[in-house]
């Protein structure tokens, strides 16, 4: 056993998969006993906030304030607040007053803001544009005069008694806080998703849950998968047949219509994660169960087998002893595919809208279903779905790999 | 001979008794979900009619039109004497439509779709897996993790990938639909263009998921046979390399069309989440609109078809391999 141990982890490919795998299972640990809010609290109002900190407004007007002063502040505020839709508008205007369009760098926001400035008069006229696109470019003008200005903000507080505006202070364009001294910052790696819950929380709880749901799957397919492969394989004959007919049967009849029937007798309410793990174990041993039959038939005739037949012992025995140990490895094997498949099924399923009806656990799959609601991947939100696949696809990868990796020992012939 | 045919029969006797239970299960199952889907059609109906006694006219027209008010068994005679005139009866959610009308307009899109991907695919995974064996060196070492990352790729993540960047991101191809939406299908160029550009996204994301499968089953094949004795003796004989390599991946194909014929039989199952993602008219979505809206007719129908299609498949390759591989055959005997 030691020395099988240590050739497994002398191949790479399983070490690899192990450490990835290993590496998930301890983010998941880990994580939240330092973040320990509620993994599915609606902090934002609003759908998706992109990744980012965010520094509360209200704190950092009253944390200290300290005078930097940088050159390329004032164009840094001006680019960061023109947008690329306006820059296009300003473009096309300055081309329509007669700018040849080479000299237009909508890019260089100094000047572009500098030959606006030249350039631009709400008098002129031009043909074929509506008033609705004049008013816009007035606008347009109007907010470049206030970013442009360089007078400070002044704080008011409104006085209870006569509701007057009283100034309290004033912020000036060189005030800067330190990140550190503002009371409320909240890192949001992942920004939010749709409901406005932190993503990153969510999908590490969603990683947990998932890896119990492959988990119980696993575990349960691979049980019926053995029990029936072992005695489908080694007794044959009538008790092959009807195992057999029955892997048949659930192999034909599509596990969905199964799954959506139990779901719908246990009720809605109860179609929890560890439900929908159930019902995914008991549709998906049909191919462990094939295999582990064609591995006992190609065993059945060894002359271990045939002695220990004849020195009378007993079906379970012979089974247990004399053929279970040629396929543990094997049995190892299919445990961490099945694993690994059960996450996928879960999340194709809840992609579909089948899968695990909560509110209280998010599951990978659900999150995704979420995100495809929302429409994540049209508007642009990559942070609402895209770490989930990059999450099912590493789970699965680092498994896979572990897999190859057990392969290559047990099986030397495949070896490189 | 008369061994061979001692298997065969057995087999095909095994195989009818599937396809009969299935049969029966395919119509049972979805008829013993809870809720009624002859009150939802009348509730559509019916929306905004006050008279009590309209609206039970209606229920009864329908429930009789559909036969859900007669027991069980008497349902299910009636369902098979149909079946077997080729009537698959009124589609509830889409009625008036029949059920053999909706599959005729879906199941063909599915097939164009999946058909030609998983043969593309197939046929490129080997090839690559079969490179990756035999040059070894740094093509196995960059293929092998790339295929099997891709291949564990869950199949919608690939689909929503391809869907971003092609679709979304550069607007190469369109996200959603088996064709324009303006268009009405009609044999103009107009159409087939539309068709073709909205085939791009489906098609290649079953192909990429298919290809990284295909080669890592393909290598790690041709490795076990590329170290077996026959290749050593023939190695020793003299024989040409070129010949053994023929040899070799003759053996490796095996368990490779196995997977193919498998693929091929559960195609409508596997459809399903990239039908959904990319809003593909094909029987992959009208299964879930029918499971959804409760629509028993087209619910067995469809999963009667994938039914025989995986039984087909299944049948192929066992007497298959009864043909080409004798032990099969021989512990089976026994």
């Amino acid at each position: 056993m030691k020395h099988t141990l240590q050739q497994v982890f002398h191949s790479g490919k399983f070490v690899t998969g192990f450490s990835i795998f290993v590496a998930i299972l301890l983010i998941v640990i880990i994580y939240p006993l330092i973040i320990t809010d509620p993994p599915l609290r609606i902090i934002g109002q609003g759908t998706f906030f992109e990744p980012g900190i965010y520094v509360n407004v209200y704190d950092s007007i009253s944390s200290p304030h300290y005078t930097l002063n940088l050159d390329d502040a004032a164009a840094k505020r001006i680019a960061s607040k023109l947008g690329e839709d306006d820059r296009i508008a300003i473009k096309d205007w300055l081309v329509a007053v007669g700018i040849p369009e080479s000299e237009i760098d909508t890019t260089d926001t100094a000047k572009l803001l500098d030959q606006w400035v030249n350039n631009y008069d709400p008098a002129t006229r031009i043909s074929g544009m509506t008033n609705a696109t004049r008013n816009y470019y007035i606008r347009l003008n109007n907010s470049l005069k206030g970013l442009l200005s360089t007078d400070g903000v002044s704080i008011a507080v409104a006085n209870p008694e006569t509701a007057v505006l009283e100034e309290t202070s004033t912020i000036v364009q060189s005030d800067y806080v330190n990140v550190n001294q503002v009371a409320n910052v909240r890192v949001l790696p992942l920004g939010t998703d749709n409901f406005g819950r932190d993503v990153l929380t969510e999908l590490v709880e969603a990683t947990r849950v998932s890896l119990q749901i492959g988990f119980v799957a696993g575990v349960i397919a691979t049980l019926i998968g053995l029990t029936l492969g072992l005695l489908s394989g080694y007794v044959g004959g009538f008790v092959d047949d009807i195992i057999m007919f029955i892997t048949n049967l659930f192999t034909v009849i599509p596990s969905f219509v199964l799954l959506i029937l139990i779901s719908f007798s246990i009720g809605q309410d109860r179609r929890g994660p560890v439900t929908i793990a159930i019902v995914i174990g008991f549709t998906s041993w049909v191919w462990t169960t094939r295999a582990v039959r064609s591995q006992v038939i190609s065993l059945r005739n060894r002359d271990h087998v045939n002695l220990s037949k004849l020195s009378g012992h007993s079906l379970v025995h012979i089974i247990v002893t004399d053929i279970f140990p040629y396929i543990a490895s094997y049995v190892v094997m299919a445990l961490i595919l099945q694993i690994s498949s059960g996450i996928l099924v879960e999340a194709g399923l809840s992609i579909l809208g089948l899968g695990p009806r909560t509110t209280d656990v998010p599951t990978l799959g659900l999150m995704m279903n979420w995100a495809m609601i929302y429409q994540a991947h049209i508007l642009g939100k990559w942070w609402a779905y895209f770490p989930v696949i990059v999450t099912i696809a590493l789970i699965a990868f680092s498994m896979n790999l572990m897999n190859t990796g057990l392969d290559q020992v047990f099986n030397p012939a495949l070896r490189d | 001979m008369k061994g061979y045919r001692k298997y065969f029969l057995n087999k095909l006797l095994w195989f009818l008794i599937t396809l009969v239970t299935a049969f029966i299960l395919n119509f049972i199952l979805p008829r013993l979900m809870p809720g009624d889907p002859v009150a939802s059609i009348v509730s559509r109906l019916a929306q905004g009619m006050s008279n009590t006694t309209g609206v039970q006219a209606i229920y009864q027209q329908y429930s009789d039109l559909f036969g859900t008010n007669k027991p069980m068994l008497e349902q299910f005679w009636l369902y098979m004497r149909n079946v077997f005139r080729g009537d698959f009866g009124f589609s509830f959610s889409q009625y008036p439509r029949t059920v053999a009308d909706v599959i005729k307009s879906s199941v063909w899109w599915t097939v164009i779709l999946q058909f030609p991907a998983i043969i593309v695919g197939w046929l490129i995974g080997n090839t690559l897996g079969a490179l990756a064996a035999y040059r070894k060196g740094s093509f196995d070492k960059v293929l092998m993790p790339v295929s099997i990352f891709i291949s564990n790729l869950p199949a919608f993540g690939m689909a929503i990938i391809l869907l971003v960047i092609f679709g979304v991101s550069l607007k190469w191809f369109p996200t959603s639909g088996g064709y324009g939406f303006d268009l009405i299908p009609n044999a103009s160029w107009k159409f087939v263009w539309s068709v073709i550009v909205h085939y791009q996204l489906p098609f290649w994301s079953v192909v990429l998921i298919t290809i990284g499968g295909q080669a890592i089953g393909m290598r790690s094949m041709a490795i076990y046979e590329l170290n077996a004795d026959y290749v050593k003796y023939s190695r020793f004989m003299g024989i040409k390399d070129r010949k053994i390599v023929g040899y070799v991946f003759r053996n490796a194909m095996l368990p490779q069309i196995t997977g193919l014929a498998l693929s091929i039989g559960t195609m409508v199952g596997g459809a399903l989440v990239a039908e959904i993602i990319f809003s593909y008219p094909g029987l992959g979505s009208t299964i879930l609109t029918a499971v959804l809206g409760q629509d028993y007719p087209l619910i067995s129908a469809t999963t009667l078809i994938i039914t025989i299609m995986v039984l087909a498949a299944n049948f192929l390759i066992e007497i298959i391999y009864g043909v080409l591989d004798p032990r099969i055959k021989a512990a089976q005997a026994d």
